[in-house]
């Protein structure tokens, strides 16, 4: 019976799988193969830590599910063991809970690329489709996430979050008893979050972290320029005469990326883990109690904007679900990136001032939302938290007008070093 | 537009900076001392787990640290460890449990806390700052009140050490005081009657159980110091390593 | 464009340089991910020495006592019992427990004890793992001839002495294990641990 030879005519044990497998093929369609543009500056590192953040989680949080024991009478406890009596069991769990933050900083610095250098634009709508799919899937894991300790701030947080659903009228009671398992969060509710967080957003997840990287594969790179490098063509090889193989040139390069990171990430795991309050939250210390409530509940850091958002809208007609609304429409206002942005240019570099002011104002206005949601509430706070709100919400929806009617400028035919 | 984030960025660093420093310095009801847990200071945490053991443990369990685990990471042998701080009946793997916890909570209406981890959950400020802060007030059902933890349950378990103060009616002391060494001298108590203890030798005794209860809060703490020191040192040879490799694959390109 | 030749070694030592400094980093975080595998402090607490106070232990009768979560037998053997482990050393597949993996070298003599009179021993045949039952009674012509008391496995008919050593033509290879243990006083035993004068007394 004969097999047909694979096109890349390796021999041996390759040529055995490869006859069979298309492990060649995916070696130079990814790797070796695979043109990226020359051109990727310090923004482009964040995609690669992302990936090395996420086999961190995974594997870390393996380690650790072999000793937490979820239940609201055992969960904190083993958390307790971990710590004390497992063998290195306090630096498997400071490598989560600083990778859960430290996933949180390099995602939106992803993000923030993707905005800045049009990669959201066609033909590559569907990766940055993906990617908000992406980043949704993570504020849900790291919600569960952060139950799990039940800590009183892991209760207290949950609850508030499990309350939000029951400001949807009519089943909105229900709603939240439905979801806890309970009538407050309690055993029931850790376990399911238990269930949610260590197997079913973690395969989804995965799954779209490939479906990103396919998808991106599919189309080609963007750059900093975001010139198409594809328009321009080596005759003979057919190779975009901006390209260089991802491999080994964008290997070797995110390996310097990986190290400096590293030695921000083991810094914080090994001198600061508690990230001043920040990483590690002192209420989260205390046991989980029903009769004490924390001074002030605040969601971990990275959900500041959004909690922001949230406190800033006040209820009218009886129900508070408007902030619960707006919340919610400040990540899905995400999605809809690629069709709000008009502009016939991709990359900051050749807009106009308009969408540069806008671009910066959004960013620094991004971070003072952060940390003023994470303040306790106050008349001031919610006023500020109201403007940033504003302010968020216009830089998408006023941006169809912005972007067309600003100024750009020409665009070049190769990528600039 | 590099331009304009060059230039933007740094000022809105410093915008945050500034806002992030005015959020922190909110006031509390009460300043607490700044303490510096000191984890590498053995015979402190030797000194601070004999009182946690005569003063605390009465009340108080450690139920998350063992006896073993207290005398390998202090340096304690296990004979010393059984004769002075260990009841006759516990083996040395088992737990810090107290004396008499039940009866306690009927005494004092309350449960007193397990306090394995008091020291990450408040802080080794607010504990150092609390020990010192009992007063006479004849309001309370106990006599003693403490500014720290207002109508706190606790007895004032160290007044044969520190005497007895009560709240003096001049207000806490502020400015020079605090310029001078970072502590409050005004404390805004008077003391009534003397302790066995100097003020001096008072705050040592203090500073040593919270160094104790420091280490209380993670055992693993020195290790974990260390061996960061090693990783970084190895991290900063890998970045040299990689960027030298980067350089020499990218001369390819340009 | 570029000499290969001079380049190609900067770069083959660079790259094996950095792979292998990678390498020893990547063991050196594989390594506390291994280690948490290790018996936690918990597991050791829990598994620590067992003691054994033997006051009213009588002539001829067993105490059991659980350490790493298996049974431990302390016999007190009779001068009859201890007179009758010489006579089926015939019998027997190792009767100078020659296997050295069975006992401590303390251990290592015709009573397979520290003191002859109380034998400390694993209450697990050394066939596949069950739980043999003590035999005093002899003659037991229904185990054996030449029974002098013992123990005899019910689940697939192996005998040991009471010794622990193993009978000639049974399935269990090897004679009934002895933990680790010494005399704190002549009425206490510390199962667990071997004793002091034979170094240290370390936890085994």
């Amino acid at each position: 019976m004969a097999i047909t030879p694979n096109p890349y005519k390796t021999t041996g044990f390759l040529g055995w799988i490869d006859d069979r497998f298309p492990l060649t093929k995916m070696w130079k369609d990814h790797l070796s193969e695979y043109y990226a543009p020359k051109n990727f500056n310090f923004f482009y590192y964040f995609g690669s830590l992302a990936l090395l953040v996420l086999v961190n989680q995974l594997l870390t949080g393996i380690f650790l599910t072999m000793n937490y024991k979820p239940g609201a009478e055992t969960a904190f406890d083993s958390v307790e063991y971990i710590m004390r009596d497992v063998p290195w069991g306090n630096v498997i769990r400071y490598m989560h809970s600083t990778g859960a933050s430290a996933f949180f900083v390099v995602v939106f610095l992803h993000m923030f690329r993707g905005l800045i250098y049009g990669s959201a634009k066609k033909p590559r709508e569907l990766i940055w489709v993906f990617g908000s799919l992406i980043f949704l899937v993570l504020m849900a894991e790291a919600f569960c996430g952060y139950v799990l300790p039940w800590g009183n701030m892991s209760y207290w947080g949950a609850s508030v979050i499990i309350n939000l659903f029951g400001t949807i009228p009519f089943i909105g009671p229900d709603l939240v008893t439905w979801i806890q398992g309970d009538f407050v969060p309690s055993d029931a509710t850790l376990n399911r979050l238990f269930s949610l967080h260590v197997i079913a957003l973690p395969f989804v997840l995965v799954g779209l972290v490939f479906a990103h990287i396919l998808a991106l594969h599919e189309v080609g790179s963007n750059n900093p320029d975001g010139v198409e490098i594809k328009k321009h063509k080596d005759p003979v090889t057919h190779i975009p005469l901006d390209g260089i193989p991802f491999h080994p040139y964008y290997t070797v390069k995110d390996l310097v990326g990986v190290s400096g990171f590293l030695i921000i990430f083991c810094a914080v795991i090994f001198f600061i883990p508690d990230g001043g309050g920040y990483f590690l939250e002192a209420p989260n210390f205390t046991p989980a109690s029903q009769l004490n409530t924390p001074e002030h509940i605040a969601p971990a850091w990275y959900f500041g904007s959004f909690y922001g958002m949230l406190r800033a809208t006040p209820s009218a007609f009886g129900t508070q679900i408007w902030g619960v609304l707006v919340m919610g429409a400040a990540v899905v206002i995400l999605f809809f990136l690629p069709w709000l942005d008009k502009s016939p240019v991709k990359s900051i570099r050749y807009k106009g001032p308009i969408t540069k002011a806008a671009v910066t104002i959004f960013a620094i206005n991004f971070v003072l939302l952060n940390y003023f949601g994470l303040q306790k509430p106050s008349p001031t706070v919610t006023v500020i938290s109201q403007i940033g709100t504003i302010i968020y919400f216009a830089f998408f929806l006023l941006m169809p007008w912005y972007t067309k009617i600003d100024k750009t400028k020409p665009v070049p035919e190769r990528v600039t070093e | 537009m590099n331009r304009l984030l060059s230039r933007m960025i740094p000022r809105s660093l410093l915008l945050i900076a500034g806002l992030l420093l005015a959020g922190t310095a909110s006031a509390s009801e009460v300043e607490l001392q700044n303490f510096r847990a000191d984890y590498g200071n053995v015979a402190s945490m030797q000194r601070g787990a004999r009182n946690f053991m005569a003063y605390c443990s009465g009340c108080h369990s450690m139920k998350y640290l063992r006896y073993s685990r207290m005398a390998e990471d202090l340096k304690i042998p296990e004979d010393v460890l059984k004769a002075n701080l260990m009841f006759a009946t516990d083996k040395t793997g088992d737990p810090i449990k107290s004396a008499m916890p039940a009866a306690a909570a009927e005494w004092f209406g309350r449960q007193p806390p397990d306090l394995s981890l008091e020291s990450r959950a408040r802080g080794a400020d607010w504990i150092y700052t609390y020990l010192q802060s009992f007063y006479l007030d004849d309001k309370r059902p106990l006599g003693v009140n403490n500014t720290v933890l207002p109508n706190a349950a606790m007895p004032n378990v160290l007044w044969e050490l520190q005497g007895w103060q009560k709240k003096s009616e001049a207000p806490a002391e502020s400015g020079e005081h605090k310029a001078a060494g970072g502590e409050h001298h005004g404390s805004g108590f008077e003391q009534v009657t003397a302790g066995s203890l100097s003020p001096e030798e008072f705050k040592e005794f203090v500073a040593d159980t919270t160094n104790f209860m420091d280490y209380a809060g993670e055992p693993g703490k020195r290790d974990r110091i260390h061996t960061g020191f090693k990783v970084l040192l190895f991290l900063f040879l890998l970045l040299i390593l990689t960027y030298l490799l980067k350089k020499e694959f990218w001369r390819d390109i340009h | 464009m570029s000499n290969e030749g001079v380049d190609g070694s900067r770069r083959r030592f660079l790259t094996t340089a950095t792979s292998v400094v990678g390498a020893v980093g990547a063991a050196a975080v594989v390594w506390p991910f291994l280690a948490s595998l290790k018996p936690s402090a918990k597991a050791k607490a829990l598994g620590a020495p067992v003691i054994a106070d033997i006051t009213t232990l009588e002539p001829g009768m067993r105490a059991t006592y659980l350490w790493r979560g298996q049974p431990m037998w302390i016999v007190r053997r009779t001068p009859e019992m201890l007179d009758g482990l010489k006579k089926v050393e015939p019998d027997l597949l190792d009767p100078n427990s020659t296997n050295t993996s069975q006992q401590p070298a303390y251990a290592k003599n015709e009573f397979r004890a520290i003191k002859p009179e109380f034998m400390v021993m694993k209450g697990v045949c050394t066939h596949l793992g069950c739980s043999p039952t003590l035999r005093t009674d002899h003659p037991a012509p229904d185990i054996i001839a030449n029974w002098q008391g013992g123990f005899y496995c019910p689940c697939h008919g192996s005998k040991f002495d009471l010794a622990g050593r193993v009978y000639k033509g049974v399935p269990a290879p090897s004679n009934i294990v002895v933990p680790p243990h010494r005399y704190e006083t002549d009425k206490i035993i510390v199962i667990g641990e071997d004793p002091k004068d034979d170094g240290t007394a370390k936890a085994a």
